[in-house]
């Protein structure tokens, strides 16, 4: 999140570049760098997954624990979202936290995404509450790409695996000159002025929109952003699930590495 | 449209094996010698009579010297040396150049070469009109000329090859990748330039057609196209004429592009795997 200067004769080889479709390492506008995602790190939740994209690395947290459902919801499980960020150099670590968490509850507030009802135990009075807590352990994008939660549950006595095909990702589409670019690398969000985040299921709905930035964004460039943002958005979906489902094949017989590697 | 998600442990943590070869490479507590007549270089200290190394890096002899050279550090200037650095701070008659070094590097006023000859004196004006020539987060090409005796770098640009730099990428790796050689200035034949600076800032642009003899290495040769890129304002590179240059921008084209993009690809990848 530190800011970093460009010279002027930089950012325009950048902005030249995205609208050639080839940017600064190759990739073309709707290219993701390399992911990687190890779940089951942390032996104490339920679930836990630990992403990386480039140089920014998530460890996430799931557990499940039996509380007071919300009181307009009484047969509907609720979701909580904290956040942890180590305090890195540069303002900003508050923010991005609040962020991520108000971005992850907006996107699964839609009905469709994550079936809340499975989730009551006695309805209106016990349900279960889904605790989310993301880590930022390395930051080098300052936006979370691809955050998806993990069920895995690990309880011996009551084993109930919770439906995630369709919960949504939540997509970063950032604007640079007259084109938008998935995955903005540090160089490239110096030059851009608006940014879009979009959560999106597997079959292309949207679930919640975010924009930030201090550029102003026209409605059209807008309509634009959403179309890229759903394409992206499966495309990502699709891989992730099937990374998840063979992930979950090899099942016992998978080396815990824990997460410090 | 790729996306390429992978199992980190799948992930093949390959040893590496030249590192048995490497026999002088030590880490932090190491006893390098127990011969009492070496004398302690940097990097060393000495307990019970042997020396041991304070930092993890390879072990340097000099007759009687034993140093120890970090590999991880910032970037210690030799005079000589060949820098790309970004201008951090103007005034004062000199700018203040980010290195990766310990302390911030300065380019004296003085040590730069004016349009309009080099020999003029250097007047309040020319103070003035610092900025317009260089100004903060520009990238220029420098030599250092002194080293104060804080540490600190005297750089200048006395030569017509260096100079700020135009269109291209910069790519940051560990200084003590980079071996000092006799020309750090390459033009490769796949039609980028590469500048392998000694602090670790690689530069990667492509090859200019021809070099202005004038005005040593400060006018750009960029084009203007059209009122186009009026919409981008905080980019006004169309409208902001110069006073004294010619500033136009061409494009860089698609095929230069990709040149620079698969070299950028090699420098990261060669100095993630510190070779270099």
């Amino acid at each position: 999140m530190a800011d970093i200067h460009l010279s002027d004769a930089e950012k325009t080889f950048t902005i030249h570049g995205v609208q050639d479709n080839l940017r600064e390492d190759g990739r073309s506008c709707e290219d993701f760098r390399h992911m990687e995602i190890a779940t089951n790190v942390i032996s104490n939740t339920s679930g836990s997954a630990k992403v990386r994209l480039a140089n920014t690395e998530i460890l996430v947290g799931v557990k499940a624990e039996l509380g007071d459902p919300d009181p307009d919801k009484p047969d509907r499980g609720r979701l909580d979202s904290a956040n942890a960020t180590p305090e890195f150099e540069g303002r900003g670590g508050e923010e991005l936290a609040t962020e991520i968490s108000s971005m992850l509850a907006r996107a699964y507030q839609c009905p469709s995404c994550l079936d809340m009802r499975q989730l009551s135990v006695v309805q209106g009075k016990q349900c279960w509450v889904i605790y989310v807590d993301v880590l930022l352990l390395e930051c080098g994008v300052s936006q979370d790409e691809g955050h998806v939660e993990l069920e895995l549950s690990d309880d011996p006595f009551d084993v109930q695996r919770i439906d995630v095909t369709s919960a949504p990702c939540i997509v970063t589409l950032s604007k640079i000159g007259h084109s938008h670019i998935v995955d903005a690398s540090k160089k490239e969000e110096a030059c851009c002025l608006a940014r879009l985040m979009i959560g999106v299921t597997d079959n292309g709905t949207v679930t919640a929109m975010k924009k930030e930035g201090s550029g102003s964004l026209d409605t059209s460039s807008v309509d634009d952003m959403l179309e890229t943002g759903k394409r992206v958005g499966q495309g990502l979906n699709k891989s992730l699930m099937e990374v998840l489902i063979s992930d979950d094949k090899t099942g016992r017989k998978k080396y815990l590495t824990g997460f410090l590697r | 449209m790729a996306v390429d998600i992978r199992i980190s442990t799948a992930r093949n943590y390959a040893k590496p094996d030249h590192s048995e070869s490497i026999a002088n490479l030590v880490t932090p507590g190491d006893v390098i010698t127990s011969d009492q007549g070496f004398m302690r270089g940097h990097g060393t200290f000495m307990e019970e009579g042997k020396h041991h190394a304070s930092v993890a890096g390879i072990v340097q002899r000099v007759n009687k010297l034993i140093c120890v050279t970090p590999i991880k550090t910032r970037y210690n200037g030799e005079v000589g040396d060949i820098i790309v650095g970004r201008i951090l701070e103007v005034g004062m008659k000199r700018w203040k150049v980010d290195t990766h070094s310990k302390l911030d590097s300065l380019l004296m006023l003085s040590s730069v070469n004016l349009p309009g000859g080099e020999l003029r004196r250097r007047s309040e004006e020319d103070e003035k009109l610092m900025r317009h020539y260089l100004k903060e987060g520009d990238l220029i090409s420098a030599e250092v000329q002194s080293v104060f005796s804080d540490g600190s770098l005297s750089l200048h640009t006395r030569s017509l090859k260096y100079g700020k730099l135009g269109q291209g990428c910069l790519y940051q790796v560990s200084p003590s990748l980079i071996k000092r050689r006799k020309t750090h200035f390459h033009n490769l034949p796949c039609g980028a330039t590469v500048i392998l600076g000694n602090n670790g800032y690689v530069w990667l642009s492509p090859t200019e057609g021809e070099v202005s003899e004038q005005t040593g290495g400060y006018e750009q040769h960029m084009e203007v196209g059209g009122r186009h890129y009026a919409a981008l304002n905080t980019y006004e590179l169309a409208c902001n004429i110069c006073l004294s240059f010619n500033k136009k921008i061409i494009p860089v084209s698609r095929a230069d592009r990709e040149v620079i993009a698969r070299l950028g690809n090699c420098v990261l990848a060669l100095a993630e795997h510190k070779m270099m």
